[in-house]
């Protein structure tokens, strides 16, 4: 790389004659790349950090929401009545943490077993593959009305196959609060599953074969080479299934939202933000300081994300 | 992906499943006796068998009429099996107007957000400058937000913003498409310019240093010499949110009051109140809406996987 001589191209310089490394860009170049840095940047403070300061700021104040001069400071009073009297709060957040339990004790284990069936030389991978990842196209919002169908307590087929459809003993699996939240989560596993096992089976064909011959010369047997050899070789992979198992977890919505927006029995932290944000009697300040709890368990695996990804980065 | 024969007396000799199960993990991936995976392979079959049962349970109950099931009852074979149910769902149901709407928002969304995300990941994978790294670990944690975090702060700015009647027929942007485009786009660009900055990071720097001897300036590096290399990522990127975007419920549900301005998957909310307890049209646009996603997994599913696993590739 041939450097600039010192008289000519400086900063001004607009000529097009390549210059050195540090002193390459025109000045007509750094506008360009301006814009391609400026605009993508404004859209992503304007419309997500912005708001996300402003929740943090709503979570403080009392608002109807209906005109900015209403807006009185509240100080820590919306989060005290969260805590205190807001009955949905603590079943929401049993909720939260039961989703993440569950996917990440049962549907994720279950995909990552999947990927590892189907990693095996095995007659008609692809048409399984096809089957188990179907759902993942699906928005969840559709399968919530697709178990819906399936969870229904008269023409429902669960009850059919129980044998108690038509029965006094028919549950209704979406609608009785006793219940609902384990429906909806194998509804969700019905999705995550196939999500995991697809992440895991492209880890999989990453892994260097010779890793696992060497651990059979030595004598491993399948479950030792598998659990001390290959699954610590995916560690890229490995995060992102944490990272998109406790985000999906956070982020559930739209499939408590389809079935019942979120009340009995399916009380999720996300929901009750909406529920205080929309409708009659907006509780703005409440809604941003429910909004800000979320955040803030959000944080921790967007951190995790963040060092994993990045960390390398910094230190190179 | 090669598929082994299976020694052909191998099925009859069972033997023991267990011994099987356990040398599931690894054995031999070459070898791969039949006898060893016939375990495996029942374990799948049951499996899939019960992954299709509530897509396959709803595609039965959309193809039969009405009149059948009261007749014969929804767990029964009888009577007949046609796609009534679906034209009378489509146009019931208004989704044709639905489909639009998906249509307006989804198209210039995917095209936005590929246009400004590429401009992002060239400025901080192609350039060094002082602040790259950091805006993109902004850009990226961005879109690991739970959407209901910056609901109420969004709907509260559009709702302030005020338009004139001629643009929005709600004297602000709120009802409009430019809010959830605005917003899906805002969300989006974060995941897919940390994906393409990866992949322009891996591209050999001495092909735009050529081009710089050549006298080209960044937008002749960007635009005819990186993106068309992008290509790959490019097509797993678009696959992956135009499924994304299509699949998106809340912005809509939150920004869009007027039911006929709904896209497809947040008009599901409304097919229970729709069609009451006709199950059979609930199933037929429940299958609807499914269908334009399973139709881009049938053309595009290597791009859709490419994508999802190109944004897993690095952590």
């Amino acid at each position: 790389m041939s450097t600039s001589n010192t008289t000519a191209a400086g900063a001004q310089s607009t000529a097009r004659a390549p210059a050195g490394r540090v002193r390459r860009m025109s000045r007509r170049d750094k506008w360009i790349l301006g814009f391609m840095v400026g605009v993508p940047t404004l859209i992503q403070l304007v419309l997500v950090w912005i708001p996300t300061l402003l929740s943090a700021a709503l979570s403080f104040t009392r608002w109807n929401g209906l005109s900015l001069a209403d807006i009185k400071g509240a100080g820590l009073e919306n989060y005290r009545f969260i805590a205190n009297d807001y009955p949905p709060f603590w079943p929401a957040v049993q909720h939260n943490v039961l989703w993440l339990v569950f996917l990440s004790l049962i549907a994720t284990p279950l995909g990552l077993l999947l990927a590892i069936l189907l990693d095996q030389n095995i007659r008609g991978t692809r048409i399984y593959q096809s089957i188990f990842f179907t759902p993942v196209m699906l928005s969840l919002a559709l399968i919530g009305v697709i178990w819906q169908l399936f969870y229904n307590r008269d023409s429902g087929l669960l009850n059919f196959l129980l044998g108690t459809a038509g029965t006094p003993q028919a549950v209704d699996w979406f609608g009785d609060s006793s219940v609902n939240i384990w429906a909806a989560l194998v509804a969700a596993t019905w999705r995550h599953a196939g999500y995991v096992m697809i992440l895991y089976l492209a880890g999989l064909k990453g892994v260097d074969p010779t890793l696992r011959e060497a651990a059979q010369i030595d004598g491993a047997n399948a479950t030792q080479t598998f659990f001390r050899v290959i699954f610590p070789a995916m560690r890229p992979v490995n995060v992102i299934v944490i990272v998109i198992t406790v985000i999906e977890s956070l982020r559930a919505f739209d499939i408590v939202y389809v079935i019942n927006r979120g009340t009995n029995g399916l009380e999720l932290i996300s929901a009750l933000v909406i529920q205080n944000l929309v409708g009659e009697g907006q509780v703005i300040g409440v809604g941003s300081a429910l909004a800000v709890i979320l955040l803030v368990i959000s944080l921790v695996p967007i951190t995790f994300y963040l060092s994993r990804a990045f960390g390398k980065d910094k230190e190179a | 992906m090669s598929i082994i024969k299976p020694a052909p007396a191998a099925p009859t000799d069972t033997g023991n499943t267990a011994a099987a199960g356990q040398r599931t993990g690894t054995g031999g991936r070459s070898r791969g006796p039949a006898r060893k995976h016939f375990g495996i392979h029942i374990f799948l079959t049951v499996m899939a068998a019960m992954w299709l049962v509530p897509l396959g349970w709803t595609v039965f109950t959309s193809l039969r009429p009405k009149a059948d099931t009261d007749k014969y009852g929804y767990f029964s074979l009888g009577g007949s099996f046609n796609f009534d149910n679906f034209v009378e769902a489509w146009t019931r149901g208004g989704f044709a107007q639905y489909a639009w709407n998906s249509a307006l928002i989804t198209i210039p969304s995917v095209i936005l957000i590929l246009f400004l995300a590429s401009m992002m990941a060239f400025a901080v994978s192609r350039v060094s400058w002082k602040f790259n790294v950091t805006l993109l670990i902004m850009f990226t944690a961005g879109n690991l937000l739970p959407p209901q975090v910056l609901a109420a702060p969004l709907f509260q700015m559009f709702k302030q913003l005020e338009l004139p009647y001629s643009v929005s027929d709600s004297g602000n942007l709120l009802n409009t498409y430019i809010s959830v485009i605005a917003v899906d786009t805002a969300f989006q660009i974060g995941f897919v310019t940390f994906v393409l900055s990866n992949y322009m990071k891996a591209l050999s720097s001495e092909l735009t240093e050529a081009a710089l001897v050549d006298g080209a300036g960044i937008w002749r590096q960007y635009w005819e010499i990186i993106l068309p290399l992008c290509r790959p990522a490019l097509a797993a990127m678009g696959t992956l949110e135009v499924i994304f975007i299509y699949n998106d419920f809340f912005w809509p549900l939150l920004f869009i009051q007027s039911g006929d301005r709904l896209p497809l998957t947040t008009a599901v909310n409304n097919l229970q109140g729709q069609f009451l307890s006709d199950y059979n049209l609930i199933a037929a646009g429940a299958m609807i809406t499914a269908i334009p996603a399973l139709i881009i997994y049938l053309l595009l599913q290597r791009h859709f996987v490419a994508g999802l696993t190109l944004g897993s590739s690095k952590g």
